[in-house]
């Protein structure tokens, strides 16, 4: 069944330069996995499609079922020369919250 | 043995009174100060030229101090602070004033001095990082360029009995760790105690980021009293784990799910958090929510420093001119679409030269821009803001002047505020670039109440 991963985990982002770093964390081990496998760079990248210009890098602590997300160019040219309201891209963690991830039955017991 | 270290800032504009609740009842050994962001020194920088009589230190030094220094000197608590910005001296003379002021003498007062490299900085950098450009294409647009400095002078002002430090720019992990290394005798090559030191430093720096700060999500993560945030308190015990907690009674939480959250925020690769003291590997941390609101931490580790410490270059960009108006009620949507349409072609008629110019809709598309969903309803209320960059004030005056001209020149019904303050604003960029860490060498000046 598609659930939007807001159901299955948390996010901040953090910003240096023209630099987003999206973290994305399990709620619980059990679903960890199953976004790992379906939450490529890639994907992450083309969610962002109008705002991720540069590339995006995916990190993991493994013990600590997170991703991070690098996204170069995500800043409109840098904090202090951007034209966005949000300039720090402080609210932009919350769009991979509505990336839909395929769980399996099982699993669903374990969705916030 | 274990030593208690609390947040009092995380930044420039934080909250006072969490400072000085960890202060009267945190148990502190120390109390650290973090309110300096990327582009602080620039501005203030920009401020001194503008301004001869500010003093180049944090605007909230007295506040900040006085809350804090009875609290902190009755009960023995040394003071970490990097409020000194561009004037390190003067922040410490001003906290000695404070000192004498609520009647503490003979506290000793060190300040460190050393990060500004302004005049120096093309002679000792190469390379911009985020572009590759060479540093000398800057030249003539430099307003202020700082190296990080490490741990190791404030833990020298420490040997040296100072009981309150006050810096200049420092890396912002190096404040909470720099206590770490004085009471426990880290050296600087015990790699993988510096790099605990640094990844809790690191945990702390944002204050109540951790202690349920920029966390609540209603219905996913809830954080109770939210309105009553506290700062949070490391237990740092000498063998190298870390209880991260906070004042009972007060409101927010510690738990795993913030302390994950506050781990990799503006970290790149995990494995390699590059600070001035060591390069912190988060990779193999581990959690254990010991009681409530008491995490423990340990497993963070770290390898050598690198020879190079980071530079921020700050230059002078050109400006920002922002302004906006509202509409409401049936037809907003399309009322804001025609104003934007005007708004453009005036742009043209007053032959507004921007780099770059920017017209959203507030609730529709003004944060997440291109990718926005698109919406299926009218909204009820839209604001229009127009933002545009340019190489010169008077160009950034004209976005207001013509936001001005849509009050009775524009469309029906448009919601319009009188300019109650500046709408142009300086851009001070800032770059990043590397220094060889032998030509960067701090000093310490020590101050008595």
């Amino acid at each position: 069944m598609l659930i939007k991963l807001a159901r299955l985990a948390h996010c901040r982002s953090g910003d240096k330069g023209n630099t987003s770093n999206i973290s994305v964390i399990a709620y619980c081990p059990e679903l960890y996995e199953t976004i790992k496998t379906q939450l490529s760079a890639e994907k992450f990248k083309a969610f962002y499609s109008g705002v991720v210009n540069g590339t995006v890098t995916r990190y993991k602590i493994d013990g600590l079922h997170m991703l991070n997300f690098v996204c170069e160019g995500a800043l409109g040219g840098g904090v202090s020369r951007s034209l966005c309201l949000d300039n720090y891209g402080k609210s932009l963690s919350s769009r991979i919250l509505s990336f839909e991830i395929d769980v399996e039955k099982h699993l669903e017991q374990f969705l916030r | 043995m274990g030593i208690r270290i609390g947040s009092g800032s995380a930044w420039w504009g934080d909250r006072i009174s969490p400072a000085k609740n960890n202060a009267d009842k945190g148990r502190l050994d120390y109390l650290c100060f973090e309110t300096m962001a990327e582009a602080t020194v620039s501005a203030a920088q920009v401020r001194k030229r503008r301004d001869p009589t500010f003093p180049g230190y944090d605007t909230w030094l007295d506040d900040r101090m006085q809350a804090v220094l009875p609290g902190c000197l009755k009960q023995g608590t040394k003071i970490i602070s990097n409020q000194g910005w561009i004037n390190p001296n003067g922040a410490a003379e001003r906290i000695v004033y404070w000192l004498q002021t609520l009647g503490f003498r003979g506290i000793k007062v060190a300040a460190v001095n050393g990060s500004l490299i302004t005049e120096r900085v093309l002679d000792m950098t190469d390379t911009i990082l985020e572009t590759g450009e060479p540093t000398h294409s800057l030249k003539g647009k430099i307003v202020s360029a700082e190296a990080y400095l490490g741990a190791e002078p404030i833990v020298q002002a420490l040997n040296e009995g100072a009981h309150i430090v006050v810096t200049g720019r420092v890396a912002d992990p190096s404040i909470f760790a720099a206590p770490m290394m004085y009471e426990f005798g880290w050296g600087m090559e015990d790699y993988a105690h510096l790099g605990l030191a640094n990844g809790i430093g690191h945990l702390m720096e944002c204050g109540a980021q951790v202690t349920g700060g920029y966390f609540a999500d209603p219905g996913f993560k809830d954080v109770p009293n939210p309105w009553d945030l506290a700062f949070p308190i490391a237990e740092v015990d000498e063998n190298g784990s870390a209880i991260i907690t906070k004042i009972g009674g007060t409101g927010g939480l510690v738990n795993a799910m913030t302390i994950k959250e506050q781990l990799l925020y503006e970290v790149h690769d995990p494995a390699n958090y590059i600070t001035p003291d060591v390069v912190v590997d988060f990779s193999t941390t581990q959690l254990e929510e010991v009681s409530e609101n008491r995490v423990l931490v340990w497993g963070i580790t770290g390898k050598p420093r690198t020879p190079t410490l980071k530079v921020s270059i700050g230059c002078e960009e050109g400006f920002i001119g922002e302004d906006m108006f509202f509409y409401a009620g049936e037809g907003a949507l399309k009322r804001a679409k025609l104003a934007e349409t005007i708004l453009r072609e005036r742009f043209k008629i007053v032959n507004l030269k921007a780099e770059e110019l920017r017209i959203d809709y507030l609730g529709l598309n003004a944060i997440h821009g291109d990718m926005t969903p698109k919406i299926d309803h009218e909204p009820y209320e839209v604001a229009v803001r127009v933002a545009a960059r340019t190489l010169n004030r008077e160009e950034a005056m004209k976005i207001g002047r013509e936001v001005d001209g849509m009050a009775v020149s524009g469309v029906g019904m448009t919601g319009k505020r009188v300019p109650h303050q500046d709408r142009t604003r300086e851009i001070i960029g800032v770059w990043s670039s590397l220094v060889d860490r032998t030509q960067i060498n701090p000093t310490i000046n020590f101050y008595e109440s």
